[in-house]
């Protein structure tokens, strides 16, 4: 099957001409699956940014193409308008855009520049609200009167009330505390089995693409330099530690495991798979003290 | 886009302008802006645009920055430009059924506009080439006598300095904000006036909260680090004229009466 959204040879340079010229994307192809989950890392100022930017139609490329569904996203204004809806962007920090009285009108607010009527609106305010926990008493809130994980939530919401077939998400834990963080992950993948989505993550936490993501894609100095499985992306750690990225807790746990000369296999990324080893490693050792 | 917005931008660099006091700056462009004002007649002008010509040079500023910062204004220059054509009497030219154009007033018209672009050069070139700090330092200290009589300087220079900070941070937050409202299919670019005013809710309201909670975040953040004011308070990096600027405020001294004489020749 084609791929649901597609780059080719993507290149974005920043204030052209002035002494702030500064390539932010050089050549960079991807391409995500339907209702693969696609993890993106790369250090601050690597592109991830500029590049989620640029699947949605925000930020038009230099120069190269994004395909989404096979056509171009540029070929026409109307096109680029419907991809913005089939294509959700949750930006950093989403919690600061919110605007509206109630946190309701607030994630309408996508479905009623879609020009839904008011049924079908309404019918997917609540639809988004549950994905992300939100009860009937938060919906007739003020988005200020919520706490800061329900805040980021509703945010989420009023992009997945748009019903994206990509739903593309910067870095949407940051500053969360670790349940806030758990809860929007899972919230997210909810609804990425209910609707069989793509997503997209931008992240620091290699935990949470270990354990959820099909593929890892990283981003240095404007380019991918690897696109493969979590577990062999975390297989190159000194090239990622070289690049100021770290690895898994499990994966260092068993890198130093292994320094120790305990022989576990490759590719350990999860506490699970961690586990696993180290119970496997046991009764090969006798059911000794390992 | 919003990202290219160059009011008040500061461009790095090591030029021997970049290296003058901001006092030495701010005076030599007021003494510009006086001397613009004083011009009159061919050679005077052509005098002022080698002046600029020469600082804009001398600065290694972009031709393409200073004209980004002239294509805001240009609406006015024509303005002003047009209304100099059609309103200075003299010898006529041209005639439109009431409305006749002058010979002098396309001179008038020709020299406003150039005045009106040297202005706008010459201003921008102060700001493009001293960083916002130097240049409320600068102020704070030409402003230094009005504390006799208790005008709070240090206030206003700090204001000042606080608020120049603050216009590429807020750029960049409206920028973002308007790029998430976007991807939710905000439409800002059609519509009548009163749909697209409307539109502008969702990034003002976003905005107005950030602006204040910043506000907030940084009184806490001054105030945790003690500051009260302008009282006593001393300065790591101290303003101190060197002889370069000492020959650049000579220099700035004889503009205007080398003006004078321009005048006198080209009114001769």
């Amino acid at each position: 099957m084609a791929p649901i959204i597609k780059t080719e040879k993507i290149t974005h340079v920043y204030s052209t001409g002035t002494v702030f010229e500064q390539a932010a994307l050089t050549g960079v192809d991807f391409q995500a699956e339907r209702g693969e989950y696609v993890g993106i890392i790369g250090h601050t100022g690597s592109g991830k940014s500029t590049f989620i930017q640029t699947l949605n139609g925000l930020i038009k490329p230099t120069s190269g193409t994004v395909f989404f569904d096979g056509t171009d996203i540029r070929q026409s204004k109307a096109r680029t308008r419907e991809v913005r809806f089939k294509v959700g962007l949750v930006f950093q920090y989403p919690e600061y855009q919110l605007f509206e009285e109630t946190v309701f009108k607030d994630i309408a607010f996508g479905p009623k520049n879609m020009g839904l009527p008011e049924n079908e609106v309404s019918e997917r305010v609540r639809e988004a609200a549950s994905f992300v926990g939100l009860g009937a008493g938060e919906l007739e809130k003020s988005p200020f009167e919520l706490s800061g994980g329900q805040r980021r939530r509703a945010a989420i919401a009023g992009v997945i009330a748009m019903r994206p077939q990509v739903l593309i998400a910067d870095e949407p834990t940051a500053g969360l505390d670790p349940s806030g963080s758990a809860e929007i992950i899972a919230n997210i993948g909810a609804y990425r089995r209910s609707a069989g989505a793509t997503v997209v993550i931008v992240t620091h936490n290699m935990d949470e693409i270990a354990r959820n993501a099909d593929r890892v894609a990283v981003f240095d100095r404007g380019r991918i330099i690897i696109d493969a499985s979590p577990a062999q992306t975390f297989a190159r750690g000194e090239e990622l530690t070289a690049m100021g990225l770290g690895l898994p807790s499990a994966a260092m746990i068993a890198a130093r495991l292994r320094e120790r000369g305990l022989r576990l296999p490759d590719g350990i990324i999860t506490a699970e798979g961690l586990r696993a080893a180290l119970r496997e490693f046991k009764k090969g050792a006798g059911g000794g003290n390992a | 886009m919003l990202r290219d917005v160059t009011i008040g931008q500061y461009f790095p660099g090591g030029t021997p302008i970049h290296r003058l006091d901001p006092r030495t700056k701010l005076v030599w462009t007021v003494i510009f802006i006086t001397a613009l004002f004083m011009a009159r007649g061919a050679l005077s002008y052509a005098l002022m645009l080698c002046v600029l010509a020469g600082c804009v040079f001398a600065s290694r500023v972009s031709a393409r920055a200073l004209m980004g910062s002239i294509k805001p204004m240009l609406i006015i220059i024509c303005i002003t430009a047009i209304l100099n054509v059609f309103f200075t009497r003299g010898e006529v030219i041209a005639r439109l059924w009431v409305i006749s154009v002058t010979r002098e007033g396309l001179i008038s018209a020709a020299y406003m506009a150039s005045r009106l672009v040297m202005l706008i050069s010459g201003t921008f070139l102060l700001t493009y080439t001293t960083s916002p700090i130097a240049l409320t330092d600068g102020i704070e200290s030409l402003l230094g006598p009005l504390k006799k009589i208790r005008l709070p300087v240090h206030e206003l220079a700090m204001m000042m300095s606080i608020a120049l900070r603050f216009i590429p941070t807020l750029i960049e937050e409206t920028d973002k904000i308007m790029s998430a409202q976007k991807a939710r299919g905000a439409d800002f670019e059609t519509g009548g006036l009163i749909k697209r005013a409307k539109a502008l809710l969702p990034i003002l309201i976003p905005l107005f909260i950030s602006a204040f909670r910043r506000a907030d975040e940084l009184a806490v953040a001054m105030e945790s680090r003690c500051y009260h004011g302008g009282e006593g308070r001393t300065r790591m990096k101290k303003l101190r004229m060197t002889s370069r600027d000492c020959a650049a405020l000579a220099l700035g001294a004889a503009l205007p009466a080398l003006i004078v004489v321009t005048n006198m020749l080209s009114g001769a």
